[in-house]
């Protein structure tokens, strides 16, 4: 098919950025959205003028790392995947495809589609863990029961692969969907509560500082999750803090 | 004699470990605080290390390429972990784990080490726990296990789909504590160019700031290398698109030996190439094969008619379906191990019978599955005369609870429902089970230099387990090297801050500098990626699943040829000092092109078929067996470490004598 690319090319960090048009044909249905990106570079690099650079690596939907805005919507058309597993049989011949980075203050463009995430590890730095040693002399894993609904909603939580689709998904920029997830994990285990109220302060506040705009309740995060993590997970978070507030 | 010391500690099997532990040296914790650690990738094992390590007290720098530690490939390991926990009651023992491990390797790997990994696995899983890895729970709130192939026990932990990513995702969390407490510099967007040495021992790296271009210097006491496997040397894979062997080559290139880089993991399950424009295999996991059948058209024609679209395979009776698997081995049926299932559908697809409009490919059924599971269901919810819809629709129903996000991860590639029509499957490269030589203690040749799970050689042998890499990655680092790393540094207590305003890293630099700038001042005929695919196809058709002397020979001929074409023609846009993934490629592939020379040699040195590595000359000759992989242990029970000498093909071999005191060597025999 024969298509018309419409992407977001800026130089650095700094310099202004620009929709630039690039027609491309020849792609076929099978392939997958990085490898017609792929095609286009390809293309780029013989004609001698410089790639699209985009984040990218596992391409099989686990990594996190895409993070292509498709026609208006993180990871495009299709729902619970990433931009590497969508294909371009999802398109038809002849379409315009836009294709810009997922749009924060809190995530500021590095080059052309690529994008810093840095905030996102620095919410989980500021306490996404349980404080334990690597010793080797904890107690044995199954000295502690854990109900099974408990067990497979903190795993549900624990499947974000922290892209940031919710954020850019959110009209406010929020980074609730995220955090909370991380928060759930650990709140619904109880090797989780004995920091859970120094853990959620310090996690929304560091959210805070990092510049993500607030919650809503719009919705539109969980519907552009490629991992499906349920806005629960915000109620769950929003209840936690309330606790630790009043806790002081 | 060799020059190579494994420095297995002395004793019985079962206490070298303990015996070892006691008897190291260890540095005081105030001392701690005046040692650097240096840990290059940011996986399950540089993860794990680079947290313990910083728990300790040591300061720790991590470098990662990704944007973050969490991305590594790790992430994407789907099955599970294995722990002779014996939860189960089913007769699992740390010696059991130990001798599948052995077994499973084709008895190419050091027993004292394997020992080690089955006796730790435990600690890994109350560890995980600890930390707050959601594992799969049964009702009664324990941990759930299952079973993965050529084991007879049902030993490994999983959380759905995604176990690698669970774990991974502890180990950055245990990352992240020590990032907040100061006790770990973590590098993102970092790539090491190479190992700086100071009077003999690993003294510090290079790096690249992939953001800004800046080249860097970094100083520590020791260097962890924990940057992964080099699979992507065969171009497409199941591993990232970055993932490389860049550190382990540069630190081969200063004096690292490379071990076993023949033995390569080619999955069995994986999703057939669709194109030209293919850029990565998605491996379907092996549970698959529990209740999938494996098989190809009996007839040739057939093979062709479906090739040309003009027949489905549903359409085909039973009686003109070839089941190999079953018919070849049938004790094992569609369960033999990776290195054997893959052989065999390479075998029919050479022959003419594969599928798909490639060829390149054979069909795994679900029907018989569906139909098995529905009459079970029907006949438990008291439904005794079922109709056939019903029980498809049943059997669907219960398949479909077992592996629904395999089949929907398929669905979205294949653009097929593997419900009603055969999955369409083929073998790709997924693991390397060689990597640098390492001591007991996880040392390379160079002091002071340590590699630590998939980066290094030492517990897979010659084919790896399913479930066996995420428990090494981890064993490695929480439970090994943190131990042994004490021994090295308790000698460094005095030494004090490493300057890097040292002749060693000028050198260094500047080497770095001038390769980057040869890199980008080819003649500009070709892209990296062109390279890249035409060293994969090499890879494939003359190192890949079956390999002899004749193309062994001239795939030599031909990496040598591409590697003097790439340094002439190779195109890389843009500049070196700004944010230019072409020219990380290209440094990438330039490190593939040489060891894709040794790789071959050391297959065309390894004239035994063991594991991964199947030599045609090498086969048994007559009985039962005939045509079936034949080991030459007389001849070549050792570990091949090479010695960089300038040109991978000139490397120097060195050998390690593999001694079984505890395993009596047998042939593996699936039939």
């Amino acid at each position: 098919m024969n298509l018309t690319l419409k992407i977001w090319r800026q130089k650095d960090a700094k310099s202004k950025g620009s929709m630039v048009n690039y027609p491309i044909s020849g792609i076929e249905d099978d392939m997958s959205f990085l490898e017609m990106m792929d095609v286009l570079n390809e293309e780029l690099i013989n004609k001698g003028e410089e790639p699209v650079v985009f984040d990218h690596d596992c391409r099989e939907g686990i990594c996190g790392s895409c993070s292509l805005q498709i026609n208006g919507q993180p990871h495009g058309p299709d729902r619970l995947i990433t931009a590497c597993q969508l294909h371009m049989r999802s398109f038809k011949d002849g379409d315009t495809i836009f294709i810009e980075p997922f749009r924060a203050k809190a995530f500021p463009v590095i080059k052309d589609l690529m994008i810093d995430r840095s905030a996102f590890d620095r919410i989980q730095q500021a306490g996404g863990y349980i404080s334990v040693n690597t010793s080797g002399n904890t107690v044995d894993a199954n000295a502690i029961p854990i109900e099974k609904e408990n067990a497979d909603d903190s795993f549900a939580a624990a499947t974000c692969i922290g892209c940031g689709a919710c954020v850019a998904a959110c009209k406010n920029a929020s980074a609730m969907l995220f955090t909370s997830a991380k928060v759930s994990q650990f709140a619904l285990l109880p090797q989780g509560q004995v920091e859970a109220t120094d853990r959620v302060m310090a996690m929304v506040n560091q959210m805070d500082e990092e510049g993500f705009g607030n919650c809503t309740n719009t919705g539109a995060c969980e519907i552009e999750c490629p991992k499906g993590i349920s806005l629960e997970n915000i109620a769950r978070m929003n209840r936690e803090y309330l606790a630790a507030s009043l806790k002081g | 004699m060799s020059i190579l010391d494994s420095k297995i500690p002395e004793g019985p099997l079962a206490d070298k470990w303990t015996k070892h532990k006691n008897e190291i040296n260890l540095v005081n914790p105030a001392n701690k605080r005046n040692i650097d650690i240096i840990v290059v990738g940011t996986g399950l094992a540089g993860g794990s290390a680079a947290a313990t390590l910083a728990e300790l007290g040591y300061n720790v720098k991590t470098f990662c390429y990704q944007d973050s530690p969490r991305r590594a490939h790790s992430i994407a390991a789907q099955g599970g972990i294995n722990a002779a926990k014996n939860y189960q009651g089913d007769g699992d023992s740390v010696y059991r784990l130990f001798y599948d491990t052995v077994k499973g390797g084709d008895y190419r790997s050091r027993e004292a080490n394997v020992h080690r990994l089955a006796e730790v696995s435990t600690n890994i899983i109350d560890q995980c726990v600890a930390q707050g890895v959601p594992f799969a729970r049964e009702y009664g709130g324990l941990l759930d296990n299952r079973s993965f192939g050529g084991v007879l026990v049902s030993r490994t932990f999983y959380a759905k789909g995604q176990t690698g990513q669970q774990l991974l995702l502890g180990a950055y969390s245990a990352m992240n504590r020590q990032i907040n407490r100061g006790k770990i510099k973590s590098h993102t967007r970092h790539e090491m160019l190479d190992i700086v040495k100071i009077d003999g021992k690993a003294r510090g790296i290079i790096a690249r700031n992939l953001v800004t271009g800046e080249i860097e210097r970094h100083s520590a006491h020791a260097v962890v290398l924990a940057s992964g496997g080099y699979g992507n040397l065969f171009y497409l894979s199941t591993y990232a698109m970055g993932s490389n062997v860049t550190a382990t080559w540069k630190a081969h290139r200063r004096g690292a030996y490379f071990a076993n880089p023949c033995y390569t993991q080619i999955h069995p399950t994986c999703i057939p190439v669709s194109g030209d424009h293919q850029s990565k295999l998605t491996l379907m996991s092996e549970s698959l094969r529990n209740d999938g059948r494996i098989w190809v058209p009996k007839r040739k024609e057939d093979a062709e008619a479906i090739r040309a679209g003009k027949l489905k395979p549903t359409q085909l009776a039973e009686e003109e379906r070839d089941y190999y698997l079953e018919r070849r081995y049938p004790a094992f049926g569609n369960l033999v191990p990776r290195d054997v299932a893959s052989r065999a559908a390479k075998e029919r697809c050479d022959a003419g019978f594969g599928v798909n409009k490639t060829g390149e490919a054979v069909y795994l059924d679900f029907a018989a599955a569906i139909q098995r599971y529905g009459t079970e269901k029907a006949y438990t919810s008291g439904n005794s005369n079922p109709t056939k819809e019903e029980v498809t629709k049943l059997g669907t129903d219960v398949v479909e609870a077992k592996y629904g996000n395999l089949f929907q991860m398929y669905e979205k590639i294949v653009d097929e429902n593997p419900y009603e029509t055969p999955m369409m499957i083929y073998p790709a490269v997924h693991y390397a089970m060689g990597g640098l030589w390492v001591d007991y203690n996880l040392q390379t040749t160079i002091p002071g230099c340590y590699a630590a799970g998939e980066a290094n050689f030492s517990d897979h042998g010659a084919n790896r387990l399913g479930a066996s890499a995420l428990m090494q990655g981890l064993a490695d680092g929480y439970f090994v090297l943190p131990y042994t790393i004490g021994d090295y540094l308790s000698n460094d207590i005095l030494t004090g801050k490493i300057p890097t305003d040292t002749p060693e890293f000028d050198e260094a630099e500047n080497q770095v500098k001038e390769h980057i700038q040869k890199l980008m001042s080819g003649s500009g005929t070709h892209s990296v990626d062109y390279y890249h695919k035409k060293l994969g196809k090499i890879m494939w058709n003359k190192c890949g699943m079956s390999r002899n002397e004749k193309e062994l020979k001239e795939a030599i001929e031909e990496i040598t040829a591409l590697r003097e074409d790439f340094w002439k023609n190779v195109k890389v846009p843009g500049t070196s000092d700004t944010m230019n993934p072409e020219l990380e490629k290209a440094g990438r592939v330039a490190d593939f092109l040489e060891l894709g020379e040794l790789f071959a040699k050391d297959a065309l040195d390894r004239r035994e078929s063991c594991g991964g590595h199947f030599r045609e000359e090498s086969v048994e000759p007559s009985g039962e067996q005939k045509g079936e992989a034949l080991r030459d242990d007389e001849n070549y029970k050792y570990v091949a470490a090479w010695e960089y000498q300038g040109v991978p093909q000139k490397a120097k071999l060195h050998k390690e004598a593999l001694v079984f005191d505890n395993i009596e060597l047998k042939t593996r025999s699936y039939k």
